[in-house]
């Protein structure tokens, strides 16, 4: 769905199709998943396969209407997307996750911190990353520490709290 | 007279000292963040949630209140001094307010605001305290049937009936329903679309959902966007305090904002950026000065922010006396109120009073609070609206984070001695999600509303037909149902004869986006 379309005439909007074919993918999942189900006899009638059915029901009527909606081109006009600034956030999230539970949450969130920047047109990376990983300490010790929710801490957290990195 | 005493009651409890601590920093940190642009009301309190997590119930939901009501003024104060399209709740404000600010009328526009707030938050608050005890007596008397169709006008209210399509406000609203289906049915115990993932057997956190579609899928459209406006601070110039003239032609305003604002957000009928549009065009037309508008009208500023305010106010009756959050910030504080074993609704009222009296005597604490607070510390929110867009977003991101870790920093995933957070996984994806369904102009508030309404609608659906003993007629054998059934009808057949007709624009301006 990266086509930013522009459309001269009434060109089936290619991204709106995409959009259709994944609620209908949507819809099919939920009918299989239900489907396969084993119930107990004597709930059939209103039991917990009832709702997902109509939900998946309408998923597929909505997948119809977009296609009809796609294809009379009636998708509102849209901005052009840059997609550098949404790997650098992507890959920002994504280096976190992996990070956290290694490093602690104060280099990870640096991580994030500074790929964020990045992706708003701050860097360097150099730069950054040691002031998000400073930022993140300061948060993760006023949660923490003061408000006593239980995020993931690594040597550098240990050793600034406690005085050694084990 | 029993409201009364119960009023009373509650506001001992709110005005004792600690309760007093927690709404001032409730409303300190729903106004600092609320003015941050970019946020909305609903993303504040997404994100000030883990801040509460840790306190008892009842100091929770009084922070909650201060942050709540914090979070709508921060926002008028943005849209005033930054002229940001996209926050709708207060866009109307923009449109006169920014302009006054570009005149060097800033300080008489946020204190028309704040002032406003005020009127509207206390009238629309008493009308809350004074009408909630009856809409709860009503609600007992309701069945699962007019539960369920009570939960159907919404459905339809806050996907179909506003905003520029109905195609796409029911799409998100689906989307909504089907995360809300994962997870282990409540009835039977049978998991449903868990796909075996222990984290999904909970089904999807509303916060984490919340959280992802508006920080982080927020977060992506503007750094991807080029054409994003260069928004730029109007600094206040001049005094702060507003001429006699100014008071002549606000207080009226402020009146009729309250009316408007109080019942639309009463009813399950769309959120605050329905009665702020509305006020706009009411002032319009009882302004003695219409050429003014577009130009900078004190009324136009007046009105619509008096009606946000009464509005976030009404949200609270058909939350706190009916359990249904109608718009995404009354699902996330739906969700707040869950994380303590609290469900709203009239049992609530019944078997809890004292705490929800407290909560209701506190949005009367936060909005005195808010009024002396804020336009002495506006220099420091301007401040704030100074943060470069870099930092800004690195910031929330931060927060978005750090708030879904706190709710399930479980490390259940993983390879090796890398343990992988699923709940920070899910906020990735949602984030994507959040992004593309800006990107193709879907709203965001069904999604959420879909999530935590849906098995709730379920539930009573699946009563009704064990009651009736699946005879679907049931459904609609209440006058009450039946009435509610035909107001979902009228709600997503106007609008769509409009569209039809071409006049889909005034709807498409209506849009329940940011909250």
């Amino acid at each position: 769905m990266t086509t930013g379309s522009s459309k001269p005439e009434r060109r089936p909007d290619g991204a709106a199709l995409v959009i259709a074919a994944i609620l209908a993918g949507l819809a099919a999942i939920i009918f299989w998943q239900t489907s396969q189900m084993r119930l107990p006899p004597i709930q059939q009638r209103v039991g917990p396969t009832v709702f997902p059915y109509v939900i998946a029901s309408g998923l597929v009527l909505l997948a119809i209407g977009t296609v009809v909606s796609a294809m009379r081109g009636s998708f509102p006009e849209r901005s052009k997307d840059d997609y550098k600034p949404i790997f650098w956030i992507v890959g920002g999230l994504i280096g976190q996750i992996l990070l956290l539970s290694t490093a602690g949450f104060s280099i990870g969130t640096g991580v994030l911190f500074a790929f964020t920047a990045k992706a708003f047109g701050r860097g360097p990376l150099w730069q950054t990353i040691p002031i998000g990983t400073v930022f993140a300490f300061a948060v993760w010790f006023i949660f923490a520490k003061g408000l006593q929710l239980s995020l993931p801490a690594g040597a550098l957290e240990r050793l600034l709290t406690t005085g050694t990195p084990f | 007279m029993e409201t009364f005493d119960l009023l009373a009651q509650g506001l001992l409890s709110a005005l004792q000292v600690h309760n007093l601590i927690y709404a001032l920093i409730g409303v300190t940190l729903g106004t600092a963040v609320g003015v941050l642009p970019g946020i909305g009301p609903a993303l504040t309190v997404a994100l000030l949630l883990p801040v509460t997590y840790k306190l008892d119930p009842g100091g929770s939901l009084i922070m909650f209140a201060g942050i709540y009501y914090g979070g709508m003024y921060g926002g008028s104060t943005t849209s005033i001094l930054l002229n940001t399209p996209g926050e709708s709740a207060s866009i109307v404000t923009a449109l006169e307010g920014n302009k006054m600010a570009r005149q060097g009328r800033g300080g008489p526009a946020l204190a028309t605001a704040a002032i406003g707030s005020f009127v509207a938050g206390l009238l629309a608050t008493l009308g809350l305290a004074f009408i909630a005890p009856f809409v709860v007596k009503f609600a007992l008397s309701f069945g699962p049937w007019d539960y369920f169709a009570l939960m159907v006008l919404a459905f339809v209210t806050v996907s179909a009936a506003f905003g520029d399509s109905a195609l796409r406000g029911l799409t998100a609203l689906f989307i909504g329903l089907g995360l809300g289906l994962i997870g282990i049915d409540l009835q039977t115990g049978q998991t449903r679309l868990a796909f075996n993932v222990m984290d999904l057997l909970d089904g999807i956190e509303v916060t984490t959902l919340a959280v992802a579609l508006f920080a982080i899928g927020e977060t992506l459209k503007t750094a991807s966007d080029r054409d994003q406006a260069n928004t730029e601070v109007t600094a206040v110039k001049g005094s702060v305090w507003m001429t006699l003239e100014d008071w002549k032609r606000s207080w009226a305003s402020w009146l009729r904002g309250t009316f408007i604002g109080f019942p639309i957000g009463a009813m399950p009928a769309g959120g605050a950026d329905v009665a702020s549009f509305l006020s706009y065009s009411t002032e319009k037309t009882f302004s003695k000065k219409p050429e003014e508008f577009g130009n900078g009208a004190i009324e136009g500023v007046a009105g619509p922010e008096a009606a946000n305010n009464a509005s976030a106010a009404g949200t609270l009756v058909p939350l706190l006396t009916l359990g249904l959050p109608t718009t995404a910030t009354a699902a996330i504080m739906l969700a707040g109120f869950q994380q303590f074993g609290l469900q709203p609704g009239p049992l609530l009222f019944a078997n809890n009073a004292p705490l929800v009296w407290a909560l209701i005597a506190s949005l009367l604490v936060a909005n005195f609070m808010l009024l002396v607070l804020n336009l002495p510390l506006i220099g420091l929110w301007v401040r704030l609206l100074t943060i470069p867009k870099h930092w800004l977003y690195a910031g929330i991101l931060t927060f978005a984070t750090l708030g879904t870790l706190g709710a399930n920093g479980a490390m259940s995933m993983g390879f090796g001695p890398v343990r992988i957070s699923f709940e920070l996984v899910l906020l990735l994806a949602f984030g994507i999600l959040g992004y593309l369904l800006r990107r193709f102009g879907y709203p965001i508030a069904p999604v959420v509303v879909g999530l935590i309404l849906g098995p709730m609608a379920e539930q009573q659906l699946r009563r009704a037909l064990a009651i009736s003993q699946g005879d679907i007629g049931v459904l609609f054998s209440s006058p009450i149902s039946i009435v509610l059934y035909v107001a979902a009808i009228i709600a997503v057949g106007v609008p769509m004869i409009l569209r039809l007709r071409g006049q889909g624009g005034v709807l498409g301006q209506l849009a329940t986006d940011e909250d």
